[in-house]
């Protein structure tokens, strides 16, 4: 039997995790996949090379304006110059930690990235998310990633400093890899900050199912035949098969429902015959489900066609 | 019972229905109409849900935003009934996602990132801080140690400076160095090149140093240990070189301007990574993922204090160092800067602070 509806036809089994809210409702949350994470990354990284890219164009350009009148420069042009150094180090610093905390601080917990992904932070107890989470997995990525970046860059350039480039290699692939040697894909900043990154889905409310005629009345208006299932027929489906043919009405293909049709006529001993199939679909879904959701009312469920039970 | 439900509906036949009470009892099935009284609450909720996740929290009215916990109540129990009653998935899957999203709103972070800082500059670094004492006190006794540590070496054994000491600081500054040499470094021309690359190299590698410190506290914070203890080797094997000319005082105070609040900074770094490597090491009666997590949003909370006091730090290194240029003056700088940095994290309690989260 399974578990609770709804999930007959959702993918993700091994990633999904059941977190309970002060309420006492268990929520299903999904763990967000890690391809999924990486890719979201990659968006945000490059919004920040762009951001880098802008504001080093920018400081060059006051810098260049400071020596424009060439030759030794003077005191006071050396110390605006170091003062522009400090600044602009520490808008850099800033920026790569400020995007992050702003955005995972906001009411969608997600940066740009991971919004067009669909995934977001979230508390790994099922608490509030607090400031002091989002600092600190956001500063342990620090030194996941910028800091073997650093250190790479300024090796890569000089032929006798390989070492110290494998070693950055080798710093940033174990903490790169950590995500996979861990249930929940939890880096080491989600580690040490008690958060996880789960998937927000953001669904649409999908009209009800039986409020078309052939659903009320069981007739079709274009073939004028009204349909009756009688026990017999109802009794072979379960949920499972219910859920599938509420997908395949919803999403409405023209194939797809005639072969279905043909599908359910071949179990039940029915002819086909030409003509509405969503009709006869509907009819079928609706007195299948009312069916169904009457013995579960009474505690009996039947998951699918090969489950035992009336 | 079914089909009696099919007939009763049938007379009302329509799924055009203006009326709420004839679109209700058009649904041919009880979970539908049980849908569809509540539909009304669950788009009200979804719209607020989406204009508050759009940031447009402005444009809500206050009945809405009242509502907000109400409604979140009211979808969460439809959520429990049609678990119970319904096998319509896209309804429950609508469901769950509209619970979660609001789950998130009305449990999400009660501060922005401003009225965190307000809290944070107010007294909540000084409590994170006092909250790692004891790690302070071994980071403490390990920096003394690695600097008595680098200076008897040195004295044992003039070879040993060169081990210790990193060779972008030796240009002028070996052993055997005059008394002259060593003077013209921390006296006269603030703008010569040698000293303002020593001087900006030194707050570079503190910098890294500080990040490493808590970095490494992942490790168990034994990398951490190694750190400080180095760390201080090299400065006591220096402050040894420039004694020895007579000029070890004057060294100390042309480090203190801002190297007291970088050695400070390197000291909560440091204590911050033990007090992760401590937690993981021994977490006591607690799980080590919630032990680990609790000590390192503490060890975080510091660390942000400690970024900003190396940015004070390197403000002091680029003007204060080249302004001043006597020993005494320096010490008092160095000397004030302590005291306030200690006053203001260990003595001062700040305004009565509430838990960010109950």
């Amino acid at each position: 039997m399974r578990a609770a509806t709804g999930k007959a036809l959702r993918n993700p089994g091994k990633r999904q995790r059941m977190e309970v809210t002060p309420e006492g409702i268990a929520l299903p949350v999904t763990v967000a996949a890690r391809s999924a994470r990486f890719a979201a990354l990659a968006i945000d990284f490059m919004i920040f090379i762009v951001a880098w890219i802008v504001i080093q164009l920018g400081f060059s350009a006051m810098g260049a304006g400071a020596s424009a009148d060439g030759g030794e420069l003077s005191e006071q042009a050396m110390t605006a110059a170091r003062f522009l150094a400090i600044v602009k180090a520490l808008v850099l610093f800033l920026l790569g930690n400020g995007y992050f905390l702003v955005f995972e601080l906001g009411p969608r917990g997600a940066t740009p990235g991971k919004r067009l992904l669909g995934i977001r932070v979230a508390a790994r107890q099922g608490g509030w998310l607090t400031a002091e989470m989002v600092i600190a997995r956001n500063l342990i990525r620090d030194i996941e990633l910028f800091l073997p970046m650093v250190m790479f860059m300024v090796a890569g350039l000089s032929r006798d400093n390989w070492t110290t480039g494998w070693l950055a290699f080798g710093w940033f692939m174990i903490f790169a890899l950590l995500p996979f040697f861990n249930r929940d894909g939890l880096r080491a900043g989600d580690m040490i900050a008690g958060t996880w990154v789960v998937e927000a889905p953001r669904v649409q409310l999908a009209p009800a199912m039986s409020l078309t005629e052939a659903a009320t009345a069981g007739t079709s208006k274009a073939t004028g035949t009204t349909y009756r299932f009688g026990e017999r027929e109802l009794a072979v489906y379960g949920e499972y098969e219910l859920q599938t043919l509420e997908k395949v009405l919803r999403e409405g293909r023209q194939e797809a429902m005639a072969t279905v049709q043909e599908a359910i006529c071949r179990k039940i001993g029915w002819d086909p015959g030409k003509g509405d199939e969503r009709a006869f679909l509907e009819a079928y879904y609706t007195q299948l489900r009312a069916r169904l959701e009457a013995q579960m009312r009474l505690g009996v469920r039947k998951s699918d066609k090969w489950a035992g039970g009336s | 019972m079914a089909l009696e439900g099919i007939r009763i509906a049938g007379l009302f036949g329509g799924r055009k229905a203006e009326a709420t009470d004839a679109a209700i009892a058009a649904a041919a099935l009880r979970s539908d109409r049980f849908r569809q009284e509540r539909e009304a609450d669950w788009l009200r909720l979804d719209m607020i849900v989406k204009r508050m996740e759009a940031g447009r929290i402005g444009s809500l009215s206050d009945e809405d935003l009242l509502a907000l916990p109400v409604l979140y109540r009211t979808v969460a129990s439809s959520l429990a009934v049609a678990r119970e009653t319904s096998l319509d998935a896209a309804t429950l899957a609508y469901l769950e996602s509209l619970v979660q999203r609001a789950y998130y709103l009305v449990y999400g972070p009660r501060l922005g990132f401003f009225g965190w800082l307000r809290r944070f500059l107010g007294g909540g670094w000084g409590a994170a801080v006092r909250g790692m004492w004891f790690d302070l006190l071994i980071a403490l006794v390990l920096m003394i140690a690695g600097f008595i540590g680098g200076w008897l070496l040195v004295s044992g054994d003039v070879e040993w400076y060169r081990s210790i000491v990193p060779a972008q600081f030796t240009d002028t500054r070996v052993p055997g160095a005059s008394a002259q040499v060593l003077r013209e470094t921390l006296f006269g021309n603030a703008n010569a090149p040698d000293k303002a690359s020593l001087a900006t190299y030194l707050f570079r590698n503190n910098a890294g140093v500080a990040i490493m410190a808590f970095a490494l506290g992942f490790a168990f914070g034994v990398p951490t240990l190694l750190l400080l203890i180095h760390n201080m080797a090299v400065i006591g094997a220096m402050v040894w070189l420039f004694d020895g000319q007579g000029l070890g005082l004057d060294f100390i105070a042309w480090l203190s301007i801002h190297g007291t609040t970088e050695l400070l900074a390197i000291l909560l770094a440091g204590a911050a990574g033990l007090h992760v490597g401590r937690s993981m090491a021994f977490p006591g009666n607690r799980p080590v993922l919630a032990a680990t997590a609790e000590a390192g949003r503490r060890a975080s909370l510091v660390m942000v204090g400690v970024v900003l006091m190396l940015v004070v730090a390197a403000l002091l290194e680029g003007f204060a160092r080249q302004l001043v240029d006597n020993t005494p003056a320096r010490l008092t700088i160095g000397g004030t800067m302590l005291a306030l940095w200690l006053a203001y994290l260990f003595a001062w309690r700040g305004p009565a602070l509430r838990e960010t989260a109950p």
